[in-house]
């Protein structure tokens, strides 16, 4: 069986004719996530590290200037136009870093969820579609009653990113691509969020490319990381591996870069954090 | 000119807090066709900080930061407006409050005694200017000359922040992010000011980049001798930089202590909670989260700001707001529900 994604020797470049202006913003890139298994596979790395540009190949939004993207054995090239986009998008979804521009700001949140489950989702009638919409609310922990009729603005980031996150789920997804899903959302809320992409792949089975620059949710989310830089890939292995033992210098100088505190954090004789009530 | 730290000048006012803010409420106040629509951004927020030392203020977005930040600095703009509470800087002659100083006593502190490092590198300097334009305005501006006695001041200062003389005739866009924050800290410190604000000074950079500055700020901080105002959503920041820790949610202080007492012995359950979901390599418990979203101050809940998502909310929660009170040293919390040792 083919994989599900397929990406061999991937380069990008943007600008004009002169050499000097050109910017290579990915490199010979290659990499494959499995059909049989989801599993969370993570982009690392600093800004300008070409991240960006592949989430947005993988999602056709941009063609690639070399080398080839297959996703369940077709070529994304050919997907990115006309019925093949349908398919595209019923294959892949995307969710972005600011949940505030995701949404029109001029529409209630509902019509994007109810749009999905009939477009991709293969929801008939609008009964089917406020079904599944229900449905994919509460695999996010939001309901309808809660958030549908509202807009964008009346919603806190948290909460229009796990909206981002039930409308990708009503199109079927078998992979998402998250760019930076999580940097605007506030601490408070951002572990739901990262929890959730877990839950995805545990429950849902669907594969995630997961794009960020923090190592540590990183590490709490991925099964498979891949460091970038300048638009290469530098090192890569199980999330475990490269983000205990670095072997890269630029790996390690990423993991150097995190804030640790200088003293132990809640290991005091303080009392541990009480369960919520549900 | 020797470099006397200003620990040496202020010693016998070294006892005296740098900032004292008292009961400071700073609403957003607008009219509608009649109606007043306020929101409660700042709402009795009481702290100091002291001399040399950095006091760090954590909040979420729609905490109030930002919002306490301008109240701090004197620079409300409608329909912003400081409606109670005080603002006492050591430094302000007559020892009276920051509002009630005309403009031209807040135009003889601003830069040389109170300065400020912004988020926005790029937007704190002239894009169309070299950078040594910028700082022979400042000269200009705040220290009566920019000859070759400033000039040199300038190139020594910059060696601080380990820059070399030629960043100033470069153009900000030519700098590297790092770069240019770092110019900016060199302009913020270069009148030695005895507060320096800094308003999330190392967001907009980038992560390998972000631990330098950060190093280089409290290096800074140390030799010239200021207090350092840091407000910041990163916990991470905080717990690298800060002397003392303010959590502040909803408009208020909810808990301040020393930051490792913050971060080892946290009290409120706001705060055990951020510290809680504190994502750290090589561990994979899975992290508490809580419910529902930070409060809309223009219609705060009644009572405790928290209390719809606390798990330890009671009665008294919803009908009264609990003050900072002492738990410990240095330590104060305000919550019914730790106050009452629960």
């Amino acid at each position: 069986m083919a994989a599900l994604l397929e990406l061999d020797g991937v380069c990008k470049t943007f600008g004009g004719l002169l050499r000097r202006r050109r910017v290579a913003a990915v490199r010979d890139v290659s990499l494959s996530l499995s059909a049989d298994s989801a599993e969370v596979l993570t982009l690392l790395g600093q800004s300008g590290s070409g991240k960006t540009t592949l989430a947005r190949m993988i999602l056709g939004l941009e063609t690639p200037t070399a080398g080839s993207l297959r996703l369940a054995g077709e070529d994304i090239a050919a997907l990115r136009r006309g019925a093949g986009r349908r398919r595209l998008l019923g294959l892949v979804q995307p969710i972005f870093q600011n949940p505030f521009e995701a949404f029109n700001p001029l529409r209630r949140v509902e019509h994007y969820l109810l749009l999905t489950a009939r477009r991709f989702g293969g929801a008939g009638d609008d009964r089917a579609a406020q079904r599944a919409t229900e449905a994919s609310l509460r695999q996010v922990g939001l309901s309808l009653g809660e958030v549908a009729h509202r807009y964008p603005h009346e919603l806190s980031g948290g909460q229009l990113q796990r909206l981002a996150i039930a409308r990708a789920l009503l199109a079927k997804p078998k992979l998402i691509v998250a760019d930076e899903p999580v940097s605007m959302v506030d601490a408070s809320l951002r572990m739901a969020i990262v929890n959730l992409f877990k839950a995805l792949r545990g429950e849902l089975g669907i594969s995630i490319l997961y794009i960020t620059h923090d190592l540590a949710t990183a590490y709490l989310v991925s099964d498979r990381v891949m460091i970038m830089r300048d638009g290469e890939v530098v090192e890569s292995g199980s999330a475990r591996q490269v983000l205990t033992h670095p072997q890269h210098a630029y790996s390690r100088q990423l993991k150097d870069a995190v804030l640790v505190p200088r003293f132990g954090v809640g290991d005091g004789d303080g009392e541990r954090e009480p369960r919520p009530q549900p | 000119m020797t470099a006397t730290p200003a620990t040496d000048r202020y010693r016998s006012e070294a006892r005296q807090p740098v900032l004292r803010v008292d009961d400071l409420k700073a609403y957003y106040r607008s009219r509608h066709f009649g109606m007043v629509r306020e929101v409660k951004a700042v709402d009795g927020v009481s702290f100091e900080v002291r001399h040399n030392e950095i006091y760090g203020i954590a909040g979420e977005s729609s905490s109030g930061k930002s919002t306490l930040l301008k109240a701090v600095a004197a620079a409300m703009r409608p329909p912003l407006q400081v409606v109670g509470g005080t603002v006492r800087l050591r430094f302000l002659p007559g020892a009276k409050s920051l509002y009630e100083a005309s403009s031209a006593e807040l135009d003889q502190l601003r830069w040389r005694q109170l300065s400020y490092i912004m988020q926005g590198s790029m937007s704190a300097l002239n894009p169309v200017r070299r950078v040594r334009r910028s700082f022979a305005d400042f000269g200009a501006r705040h220290l009566g000359g920019a000859g070759a006695a400033f000039e040199a001041k300038v190139i020594a200062h910059l060696a601080l922040v380990r820059l070399e003389p030629g960043v100033l005739d470069a153009y900000p866009h030519e700098l590297s992010g790092g770069m240019r924050q770092r110019v900016t800290i060199a302009l913020a410190t270069l009148c030695r000011p005895e507060l320096v604000i800094a308003d999330e000074p190392t967001t907009a950079l980038d992560v390998v980049v972000q631990k330098d500055v950060l190093d280089m700020i409290r290096e800074v901080q140390r030799q010239v001798g200021s207090s350092l105002l840091l407000v910041t959503h990163d916990l991470g920041v905080h717990a690298y930089l800060s002397d003392r820790l303010a959590i502040m949610y909803g408009g208020r202080l909810v808990e301040e202590a020393p930051t490792e007492t913050l971060f080892r012995r946290p009290q409120h359950p706001y705060t055990r909670h951020l510290i809680a979901s504190l994502p750290r390599i090589g561990e994979e418990a899975p992290k508490a989260t809580l419910a529902g979203g930070p409060p809309n101050l223009a219609d705060p809940p009644p009572g405790c700001r928290f209390h719809p998502r606390c798990p330890l909310a009671f009665a008294r929660c919803r009908d009264e707001t609990p003050a900072m009170t002492s738990v410990g040293l240095q330590h104060r919390v305000a919550c019914f529900a730790v106050a009452a040792g629960a």
